[in-house]
Formats: C-alpha cells, sequence, structure tokens
C-alpha cells in the first residue's frame, strides 16, 4: 500500500522541484497524403493532421488532471517534407506552402510545435531536398509553429559537406529573414548527424520512414528533481551521487511511462519510445547546469564540467532503462544555452565558451543547442562550427546536433531574447580564424573506419 | 478497483475532514484508508479512496474538491489516481 511520505514525495516534486512530462508528440506518417498536384497534397496532409491529433491535446490535459502531473507540451513529428512534397514541389515556394498547411493544421489542433520540416541528405541531396532546404529560410518566417530539421551526415555513411556548406548559408539566411525577432527562426532549425527517427523533442523532431503510420514518443524532464536529491547527498563518493542519480531516473521516467501507456490506450496510438532527456527551462531550479554545480562544480563551463556531465548522462541512462523497456530518441542530457538558467550565468561570466560546449556535446545528448553568435559570423565559419559538431557525431556514433543563432545586428556583450521556453541567450563569442577554404571543397567526408578504436 | 490518493494540506481549522468526507460520500467514493498529522498548526492529510462507483469523469471530480478546499475550508486538495505512487516507488 502507498504510504503517506511517497505520496509527499511525488507531489513535492511536481509542485516545488519542476517534474513535469515535457513532451508527448505524435508522429504522424505522410506517405499515405503523397500526390503529384500540390493542391491536393495540402488538403490531405491537413486532414490527415487533423484526422490523427485532433483529440491529443484535450487527451493530454486529462491525463495531466487525473495523475497531477504536468504535460507542458503536446506536439506533432511528421514524415520527412522533402520526401512527402517531392512529387508535388516544382519551386522552394512550393514547399513553403505545405509549410504553411502544417503551421494551420497544426494551430487547428492545437499543438504548440510541429517537426518534419525535414530533408535526410547525410549521402547526397535529391532535388527536392536542395528545393526544400533553400525554402527554409522563407517557411521558417513566415510560419510560427513549424520546425525544420536537416540530417548531413552518419556514422554508417560519412558527412555530406555540400549539405554542411549549404546550411552554413541557410541558417544565416533563416537569421536574417527573422532579424526582427532576433533571429529566432534559428531556434526552429537544426542540424544532425544521426538524427534519430523517433525523437519527440524540438526543434529536431521527425516521423523516420521506417515507423508505424502514427505513433505516441514521451519525452520526460526533471533536471529540477535530480538536483534537489543531489542536494541530500552533498560530499558523499561516487557511488553514492551515482545512486541518487540513477534512483531520481527511474522515478521520473516512470511517470513517463504512465503517461504514454495513458496515451496511447485513450488515442488508440500505439506508443513509441519514452526519451530520457533531462530537458531544462529557464524557469528558476530547472537547470541541468544547477546539477553539475550541485555535483562541485563553481560554475559549468569549469575543468570537471565534462566529466560531471558523462557521469549525470550515463547515470540518467542507467536509471531509465530500468524504469522502461522502450527507450529511444535522444535519451541523455540537454544543454542548451538559452534554455538553462545555470548554461545563461555561466555564458554571462564567461565560463562557459563556444569550445567547451563542444567537447560537453561529447558525452551528452545532443550538441550545440540554442547558442547565439554574433549576427556578423561568416556562413562558412557556421559551417566549420556544423562540420566539426557532425564529425563528434560520426566518430562516437551518437546523435549530434547545431542549433546556433547568429543574432542579426548584435555582437558580444548583447543578448538576444527569444521567449517562452526558448528563453533568452548572450551572445557568445566565436573564433575569428577563418575555414573557408575547407570548408568550399566539394563532395563527402568518407564514412569512418569501425575498427582500430583509438 | 479503481483507486485514488487525496491529499489535504493547509491551516488546520474545524471541519476539514468533515468537508472533504461529505463530499466523497455524495459523489459515491468510498474511503479505505486515512492517515492524518498536524504539524506547527498545519494539518496534513493523505486518503485511499475507492472510485469505481464515481459517477462523473475524474477530472471533474478533481477540481471540484480542489474548489471546496480553497473556497469552503481554506485547504489544498488535491486528487490524483493511484498509479503514478506506485509505479514511480516500487520496481
Amino acid at each position: 500500500m502507498i504510504n503517506f511520505s511517497e505520496v509527499r514525495e511525488t507531489n513535492a516534486m511536481i509542485q516545488r522541484e519542476n517534474l513535469d512530462v515535457r513532451t508527448i508528440t505524435m508522429g504522424i506518417s505522410l506517405l499515405d497524403c503523397i500526390d503529384g498536384d500540390l493542391t491536393r497534397l495540402c488538403e490531405r496532409i491537413r486532414e490527415k493532421i487533423l484526422r490523427s491529433a485532433g483529440d491529443l491535446v484535450r487527451t493530454g490535459e486529462d491525463i495531466s488532471r487525473e495523475y497531477g502531473i504536468p504535460i507542458v507540451n503536446k506536439r506533432i513529428s511528421v514524415t520527412p517534407i522533402a520526401l512527402v512534397g517531392a512529387g508535388a514541389c516544382r519551386s522552394s515556394e512550393d514547399f513553403v506552402q505545405i509549410a504553411r498547411t502544417l503551421d494551420r493544421a497544426a494551430r487547428e489542433v492545437g499543438v504548440n510545435f510541429l517537426g518534419g520540416y525535414s530533408a535526410l541528405v547525410s549521402k547526397g541531396i535529391t532535388g527536392a531536398d536542395r528545393l526544400l532546404i533553400e525554402s527554409i529560410p522563407q517557411a521558417l518566417s513566415e510560419t510560427e509553429i513549424v520546425c525544420s530539421s536537416v540530417n548531413v551526415g552518419s556514422t554508417k555513411t560519412g558527412i555530406d559537406m555540400d549539405a554542411v556548406r549549404m546550411m552554413g548559408t541557410i541558417i544565416r539566411r533563416t537569421a536574417e529573414a527573422t532579424a526582427d525577432r532576433d533571429s529566432i527562426g534559428c531556434a526552429k532549425l537544426v542540424v544532425f548527424c544521426n538524427a534519430p527517427d523517433d525523437n519527440p523533442f524540438m526543434a529536431g523532431a521527425f516521423h523516420g520512414v521506417t515507423e508505424a503510420d502514427r505513433v505516441l514518443n514521451i519525452g520526460v524532464s526533471g533536471p529540477g528533481v535530480v538536483k534537489k536529491a543531489l542536494e541530500s547527498v552533498r560530499g558523499e563518493d561516487f557511488e553514492v551521487l551515482c545512486e541518487t542519480v540513477k534512483k531520481t531516473a527511474f522515478k521520473i521516467t516512470r511517470v513517463g511511462q504512465l503517461v504514454a501507456r495513458e496515451a496511447s490506450e485513450r488515442l488508440g496510438v500505439p506508443f513509441g519510445i519514452i526519451d530520457l532527456s533531462l530537458a531544462p527551462t529557464p524557469a528558476v531550479g530547472d537547470s541541468v547546469a544547477d546539477i553539475l554545480c550541485e555535483m562541485g562544480l563553481e560554475t559549468a563551463g569549469g575543468p570537471g564540467t565534462t566529466a560531471a556531465l558523462a557521469l549525470l548522462n550515463d547515470q540518467v541512462k542507467k536509471g531509465g532503462l530500468m524504469a522502461s523497456s522502450y527507450v529511444g530518441g535522444l535519451s541523455g542530457a540537454f544543454i542548451p544555452v538559452s534554455e538553462d538558467r545555470g548554461m545563461i550565468h555561466a555564458a554571462r561570466t564567461g565560463a562557459l565558451t563556444l569550445e567547451k560546449l563542444e567537447a560537453m556535446t561529447c558525452v551528452c545528448s545532443v550538441g550545440l543547442d540554442m547558442i547565439a553568435i554574433p549576427g556578423s559570423t561568416p556562413d562558412t565559419t557556421i559551417a566549420g562550427i556544423i562540420a566539426d559538431e557532425m564529425a563528434i557525431g560520426m566518430i562516437n556514433q551518437k546523435t549530434t546536433a547545431v542549433r546556433l543563432i547568429p543574432v542579426i545586428g548584435k555582437e558580444v556583450g548583447e543578448e538576444a531574447q527569444f521567449g517562452g521556453l526558448l528563453g533568452y541567450a548572450p551572445i557568445m563569442p566565436v573564433s575569428t580564424v577563418r575555414c573557408d577554404g575547407f570548408v568550399n571543397r566539394r563532395g563527402r567526408i568518407p564514412a569512418p573506419v569501425h575498427s582500430f578504436k583509438n | 478497483m479503481r483507486r485514488a490518493i487525496i491529499t489535504v494540506v493547509g491551516r488546520d481549522t474545524i471541519g476539514i475532514i468533515a468537508g472533504v468526507c461529505t463530499y466523497l460520500a455524495e459523489r459515491h467514493i468510498n474511503i479505505l484508508d486515512i492517515s492524518q498529522t498536524i504539524v506547527d498548526g498545519y494539518f496534513n492529510m493523505m486518503m485511499i479512496v475507492d472510485i469505481t462507483q464515481l459517477q462523473i469523469p475524474f477530472g471533474e471530480m478533481a477540481e471540484e474538491l480542489d474548489r471546496i478546499g480553497q473556497e469552503k475550508i481554506g485547504v489544498q486538495i488535491r486528487c490524483q489516481r493511484e498509479e503514478i505512487f506506485d509505479l514511480m516507488h516500487r520496481v
């Protein structure tokens, strides 16, 4: 039988430590909507989204009320649009029309983001992929809740450097297209290596072609809960530290599992995976950086940060894997700078640099995330940063991502405001050493050797 | 049996248990277990209840309890389905 202290612990997590289920994301395959006629394609997409996800928001709210656990976001991911629109789109403008359709349909069902305005070009770029990528700046500036991602590399295929170079330019153009709003378009655009098919988190969510017609993926959260649990083991050895993180991750994941099961049953949509990521928000007490500080660092970004993050990431997985049999997505600690109060503080004081963040991405999911850089950063430098991050993912067989925001008109020392969960961020300095000669080469970086690991 | 956990927290006053229990009886909710303490004048109660015979949607009942707590008694009342606690604290 449940006892008083267990009930109190759970409710304290929810009420005081920001425990929530970060997102229920419904993946919807749009492959059966494909049509050679653009107008008909858009109609079919709208109809399928409305039919599939019409009850998503209400069901999420019902579950939230019954269990007393906040479910912050209800979202949709769709089949990469470069595939869906390939037969109907003759120009970038045609793809933008699909983006508008997605935006309208997503608002109609009341979700707060829709992901999948995507292209998978890890080995080569089709004509449709190119049109979609070129349409991204306009699509993200003319829509509100559509998110875009481009997978430019993988461990199996290597890195498509033509796509990397293109994305350097596309990121800057997207920033320019939304310059009046601190280049917020770039907050909805991710460049991936080894992108997972079942990620429920934005902006990188899309519904992979290997997935079922519809599927529910759940993203949990809870940095505040981990931080609070670690407060009770200050000064203890690493074994105690790891045990505490594991137990807490177990509890957090169980809540996600419960919500997943309920939502799946009520919506009649199969459950896919739980993503075990610790996702921070800009709210006080919901920071991954604060967990690292609780472990004993003065500020995130200092020496010891990579080790502390590696430990955290691994223990979260170990605890979470025990709590759910179907774990997927990105699963790890997120370190988005603008969405994490502790990271923002570390960046402001100079303790956290772009280079240190790059090192941190070697041991956690996902990558260089929500980092504001000077608007004057050259395209080739952005491409160089992307290439570095993709190389880390390719060699280490992990997902890495880049979500950089070159804030047009702002320089180091200023701040960008994105609002809501996207937060705010100081503009971080970027190396001025040029890499044009490297990124302007044509072709691909070959897939790495899978032996001789050193 | 469908079970739920009701927690009541707030400044102690006369009639908290009476107020909550009267509502539960009206809604055909059977009380299975109650534990209650008072710490520094603060009332803390947990109830395990059977909601099998509840006639209205669970969310509506939880909202009514919340309203009774805030408007009539001056305490915070939460009602949650039991599974969340069970799953979190049992392997």
